[in-house]
């Protein structure tokens, strides 16, 4: 009779040998079925003596035991390697892109409203918006520029067919300063009643309209205002502001900033604001970058402001300008053409 | 303002190099836009005289010269040029000259002895075009006959004279010269002023022309004088074209050279009259309705229209001057040319006048042209100068084309008045945001050559100032603060960092900001475009959305160009446009979207109901609305190309998600509507949902099929247009309390028309108010297809019918529901549709 050992390593031989659950199965029903081998030899126990049925029987459990561990280390096994197989079989190119929309762009002009919006916005100035087709007063005469005035011809303006309440043609605005007189006067009727009228802190960016278009002219195009009106708001202040202003945007400490004397009806003493940059191919040339200067008694009695008690700065710089240094984009026309290989280098 | 740096130093002559003194002259407002000598670089080339020229021996167009460069020996030179012969005199670059470079950005051409068809060349014989004098390049450039073999061509020709060019803002009147800018100059590097001195010729006739100054309004000054027997035909003299020249001018003739010379030079605008042209006495009024002149630049015109009467000559009217016959000069901008000077001109009349700026301001720019006469009387001319410039010009003239004057007759009626102006120390440095002293107003002032004063009242001290005659910008405090600051430095004032109370400043929670929304706009994959606001009239009356909108476009009084004439009603065109032109740069699918403002006409009757579309928080313009809208355009498939996406053309429905998720947390529907641009059946007004009801804001839709054939499209794409304002306020979220209980889900399915939209049945169920539904969802919309095969339109469904199917979710958030509570709702929510809708159960 073959030893109890043997069995057990017959059984294991077995196993190992089933490629396949059913296999297995089949394997084990030699053994440990009803008439497997180490059934038929459970069941003779009763043949022997009550001493000799203890020992023989444990040691006969002992292989059956041994027996089932194969079996179910076996099983264990076929089922890992039916796992595998499922897992190699399902198993993908990483490599492939993944699915969906793609992300648009915003414009570069935008982008920069945005951002000085958004600088200015840290220094507690509000945003304020108004209207492109502006009347004469807004436009020019509260703004100090009578008609006739040679100021006037420095702006070419144009009309559209309709009047004010003044029979004065309605245009487009030149400038955003119109801003200035209608939030200032606003601001103005909301303090009418307070003893110290908060400071004027605004900026207003919009666009607006020359009749000129060439290379470096378009007779649409964007610029922001500022305006900060208080007790005691100095020419000093404007400066120190403005060069903050650029080199926040410019995130940069090496850009020089001049200021020098310039004319505008709406502010005295009036300035033109030059950058330079420290270092890249625009490297210590002067790039005009803005008007701006102390707001004219006249412009303040016009927002119903005691030009005695208040003063303040004005500033209007134009976003395309900015746009262009900042990104290093040397043609104006790019802005307005909405070439989408252009816009789609400004991802969202 | 052009002029050479000499010109200038010789009246002012700072101790500056050229750069330092354009620099100092920038920083103190007159901005020095250009500086740039009249040649480029280049060394080593002489003035020569060509001796003798022979043949080239192996080259037709070749000669071979003999020059005397001043070098001591003779040179050969092979030149090209057809004019070289002996005799003449030319520039010779040596040996070792380095010349300007052929192309801007080149490398300067270098002589050496070269051989030139065997013939060996000892230097190069130049062109203007050579020395970089301008494009005359037919030749050699011959010299006078007396230029000095041997000198630099360039100290010769002054070649090195700097030039300036000055930006003047239009407050500087007192610059448009080269003594105004010379007096500048002196107030800004503090050193003496020379003026030119004036030798006025006494008057050797007795002769007179009488002139009548009607209107003092127009002229405060007038001062003229005869001057018989000139040579008109007489040569300009070459430092007065070259100084001209320097100042862009071109020589004319001496007369008017003359005059333009004394107008740079003095600022004071002078007109010269061919005398036997003139009839009568002279009349110095404003034009009558109807008179008409003809100008020096050919044009004619009628400076007042028979039907525009001047409602007040000084803002409309136009000054002239007559004779007997008619208008002879457009007063203090262009004269006639009925009476203008020739060359076989003898006698002439000369005039220097004080013009009110007023008078002048804003008439040539009327009819379209300007003059340098012109540009200074309307920014103010010197009154105290103009008998003394009259005296200059005439002594220039008899000085280059002779002649006999008679006395000057000087008619003073009416002068700018020079009010003293005030300014305290304080409020300057209130303004400026510095420290000043008595000392230093004092210098500034002492320096612009003001007369003042000062006072001290308690801790006050006041400068009275009296401004000069010849400046017409100091009329108040602020314009003397300006010229402290000025002179001063705006470079000696600190950059003081921003101050002030510090206050918490965040947007309301309730706003969105109109970034968020192009933000979001952008995710979910659209282009930002920026379009101008004017656009072309056909198209944009093509585009115009009548029923919210006025059928008149506003129109462009002046537009630049024929497809900017209106403005624009709608964002439409510029997208379409922004399609058409990308699709022409080869693109194939694209998003694009813009924010933007329209503009149209309004009613009165309906002012309230558009300005609540616009935020009008800055005032509005009464009449015109001009909302800030946004609108977008999807045009190809609905996804970008890519792999393992069954991809189709996108449609109505995909954009409406866009939409829908754009605008979140906002709710929005869409119902049928009408607008000439979009396809009548696939076009819907967009509505918002909001606690006062539905607020259509804007439309959505499919490009009419007649627009895309036009613009040659090849598919139609889905665009979108709203009102910013009224999406700008969102709710604060309300969150309410997550029940314990679970949620039931029943489906319902219903058979109704195929015109009924699913918006009313939603409706319906809603109506039904069933408190135990939370939410339904429609998930399944069927229709026959029409040509379908039996076996599918087996369906229970009738022609004209679809199929709707429902997901209701229901929930009890205090007891477990029960079925037959369910069951209930459920038949109510049908028996709504089969009552309303004329539905009917799947």
């Amino acid at each position: 009779m073959v030893s109890l050992d043997q069995l057990v390593e017959d059984a294991k031989r077995d196993f190992a040998k089933a490629v396949d659950p059913a296999a297995l199965e089949d394997a084990k029903a030699r053994y440990l079925g009803k008439a497997g081998v180490l059934t038929e030899r459970l069941k003779a126990l009763g043949k022997l003596s009550p001493d000799e049925r203890k020992s023989a029987g444990a040691e006969i459990n002992l292989a059956k035991t041994a027996v089932e561990s194969a079996l179910q280390a076996r099983r264990q096994a076929l089922l890992e390697a039916v796992l595998h197989l499922r897992l190699a079989a399902e198993a993908i190119d990483v490599s492939l892109p993944g699915r969906g929309q793609q992300a648009g762009s915003l414009h570069p002009v935008m982008r920069t409203w945005e951002r000085v919006e958004a600088i200015f916005h840290s220094i507690g100035f509000d945003v304020a918006q108004g209207p492109e087709i502006e009347t004469d007063w807004f436009n020019f005469s509260a703004l100090n520029s009578p008609e006739n005035h040679p100021a006037r011809s420095m702006q070419d303006t144009f009309y559209v067919d309709s009047n004010d309440g003044q029979g004065k043609p309605l245009l487009l605005r030149t400038h955003t300063s119109p801003m200035q007189v209608r939030y200032a006067s606003e601001h103005v009727k909301k303090y009418a009643n307070t003893a110290v009228m908060p400071p004027i802190k605004v900026i207003a960016p919009g666009r607006t309209y020359r009749v000129d278009s060439d290379a470096t002219h378009s007779p649409m195009f964007h610029q922001v205002e500022g305006l900060w009106i208080g007790e005691h708001v100095s020419f000093a202040d404007l400066k120190g502001v403005y060069t903050n202003f650029l080199r926040t945007f410019f995130e940069t400490d090496a850009l020089q900033v001049r200021f020098r004397p310039s004319y505008f009806p709406f502010t005295e003493p009036s300035a033109e604001i030059d950058m330079a940059f420290g270092s890249g191919k625009l490297a210590g040339r002067w790039l005009e970058i803005s008007g701006a200067g102390q707001v004219h008694p006249k412009v303040l009695r016009n927002m119903g402001i005691d030009a005695e008690r208040y003063t303040g700065f004005a500033f209007g710089s134009g976003l395309e300008r900015l746009t262009m240094l900042r990104y290093g984009i040397d043609d104006l026309r790019l802005f307005f053409e909405n070439d989408l290989r252009f816009l789609a280098q400004f991802p969202a | 303002m052009q002029f050479s740096e000499s010109w200038l130093r010789q009246y002012v002559n700072p101790a500056l190099d050229s750069a330092g003194l354009a620099h100092a002259m920038t920083m103190a407002g007159l901005e020095v836009e250009e500086q740039y000598a009249v040649a480029p670089p280049f060394t080593k080339v002489v003035i020569a005289e060509i001796l003798s020229t022979e043949q080239h021996p192996d080259a037709d167009r070749l000669r071979v010269c003999k020059v005397n460069a001043g070098t001591g020996e003779e040179l050969t030179i092979v030149c090209g040029a057809p004019n070289a012969r002996a005799g003449i005199k030319i520039p010779c670059a040596l040996v070792g000259a380095s010349l300007p470079a052929a192309e801007v950005g080149g490398k300067p051409l270098l002589i050496k002895v070269g051989k030139l068809r065997g013939v060996e060349s000892q230097g190069m014989l130049c062109s203007g075009q050579e020395l970089g004098l301008g494009d005359d390049h037919a030749g050699i450039y011959e010299l006078p006959a007396d230029a000095p073999i041997g000198e630099d061509i360039r100290r010769y020709l002054h070649l090195d004279e700097q030039l300036f060019v000055v930006k003047l803002t239009p407050n500087k009147a007192d610059c448009l010269s080269l003594i105004g800018i010379a007096r500048e100059v002196a107030a800004i590097a503090n050193v003496p002023l020379q003026r030119p001195i004036v030798k006025a010729p006494a008057a050797s006739i007795a002769d007179q022309l009488k002139v009548n100054i009607l209107d003092h309004d127009l002229c405060g000054r007038f001062a003229g004088r005869i001057i018989r027997g000139v040579n008109a035909a007489a040569p300009t003299p070459a430092w007065l074209v070259q100084r001209l020249k320097s100042a862009g001018q071109r020589s004319i003739s001496a007369l008017v050279d003359i005059s333009n010379y004394v107008m740079l030079e003095m600022g004071q605008p002078s007109h010269v009259f061919d005398l036997d042209r003139l009839a009568g006495d002279l009349s110095v009024r404003w034009a009558k309705p109807g008179e008409s002149i003809e100008l020096l630049n050919g044009q004619t015109l009628i400076p007042v229209p028979v039907d525009v009467e001047p409602t007040s000559q000084i803002t409309n009217g136009v000054g002239v001057v007559a004779d007997e016959n008619g208008l002879v000069s457009l007063a203090g901008i262009m004269g006639g040319n009925n009476c203008a000077v020739s060359d076989k001109t003898t006698n002439i009349y000369v005039e220097a006048a004080f013009w009110w700026p007023a008078a002048i301001q804003g008439r040539a720019r009327r009819f379209n042209f300007t003059t340098d006469a012109g540009h200074r009387f309307e920014r103010g001319v010197d009154p105290q100068a103009t008998a003394e410039c009259l005296a200059y010009l005439s002594a220039l003239i008899i000085e280059v084309c002779g002649g006999q004057a008679g006395p000057i007759d000087d008619q003073i009626l009416a002068l700018p008045e020079r009010k003293p102006v005030s300014m305290r120390l304080k409020r300057a440095m209130q303004i400026i945001g510095i420290p000043l002293t008595i000392e230093v107003v004092t210098d500034v002032f002492t320096r612009l050559g003001f007369e003042f004063s000062t006072t001290a009242n308690g801790d006050e001290t006041i400068f009275q100032v009296t401004p000069p005659s010849y400046r017409f910008d100091l009329e108040i405090e602020e314009d003397l603060i300006e010229e402290v600051a000025r002179l001063y430095g705006f470079e000696h004032i600190p950059d003081l960092p921003p101050r002030g109370l510090l206050t918490m400043r965040a947007l309301p929670e309730q706003l969105q900001s109109i970034h968020t929304l192009r933000h979001r706009l952008a995710q979910q994959g659209y282009q930002e475009v920026i379009n101008f606001g004017f656009t072309e009239a056909e198209f944009e009356q093509q585009l115009a959305n009548a029923s919210t909108t006025s059928s008149r476009p506003i129109h462009v009084l002046n537009p630049i160009a024929a497809q900017y004439a209106v403005m624009r009603s709608t964002l439409l065109g510029g997208l379409l446009t922004n399609l058409r032109a990308n699709l022409n740069r080869g693109a194939s699918r694209m998003r694009l979207f813009e924010v933007g403002r329209t503009f149209a006409y309004v009613n009165a009757a309906d002012e309230q109901r558009v300005y609540d579309s616009e935020d009008t928080s800055a005032g509005a313009v009464t009449g015109i609305w001009q909302p800030m809208r946004v609108a977008g355009l999807a045009y190809g498939f609905t996804w970008p190309e890519q792999w393992g996406i069954n991809n189709k053309v996108v449609d109505f429905f995909d954009v409406k998600g866009d939409l829908e998720t754009i605008l979140m947390p906002l709710q929005i529907q869409t119902s049928t509507m009408t607008h000439a641009a979009l396809h009548p059946g696939r076009c819907a007004a967009i509505q918002l949902v909001t606690p006062a009801g539905l607020l259509t804001i804007g439309w959505l839709g499919e490009i009419h099929p007649a627009i895309q054939q036009k613009l040659a499209l090849p598919l139609a794409p889905i665009v979108f247009e709203f009102d910013w304002q009224a999406i700008s306020s969102i709710d604060l979220p309300n969150p309410g309390e997550i029940s314990k209980l679970p949620a039931v889900q029943r489906d319902l399915a219903v058979v109704v028309k195929q015109d009924l939209p699913v918006q009313l049945v939603l409706d319906a169920m809603l109506a039904a108010k069933q408190a135990f539904v939370q939410k339904i969802t429609l998930f399944d919309e069927f229709r026959p297809q029409p040509n379908a095969s039996s076996s599918i339109s087996n369906s229970s469904l009738a022609t004209g019918e679809k199929s709707l199917a429902f997901r209701v979710t229901l929930l009890n958030p205090l007891e477990t529901l029960q079925d037959e509570q369910v069951d209930a709702a459920m038949a109510v929510l049908l028996s709504q549709l089969e009552k309303k809708c004329g539905a009917r159960l799947r």
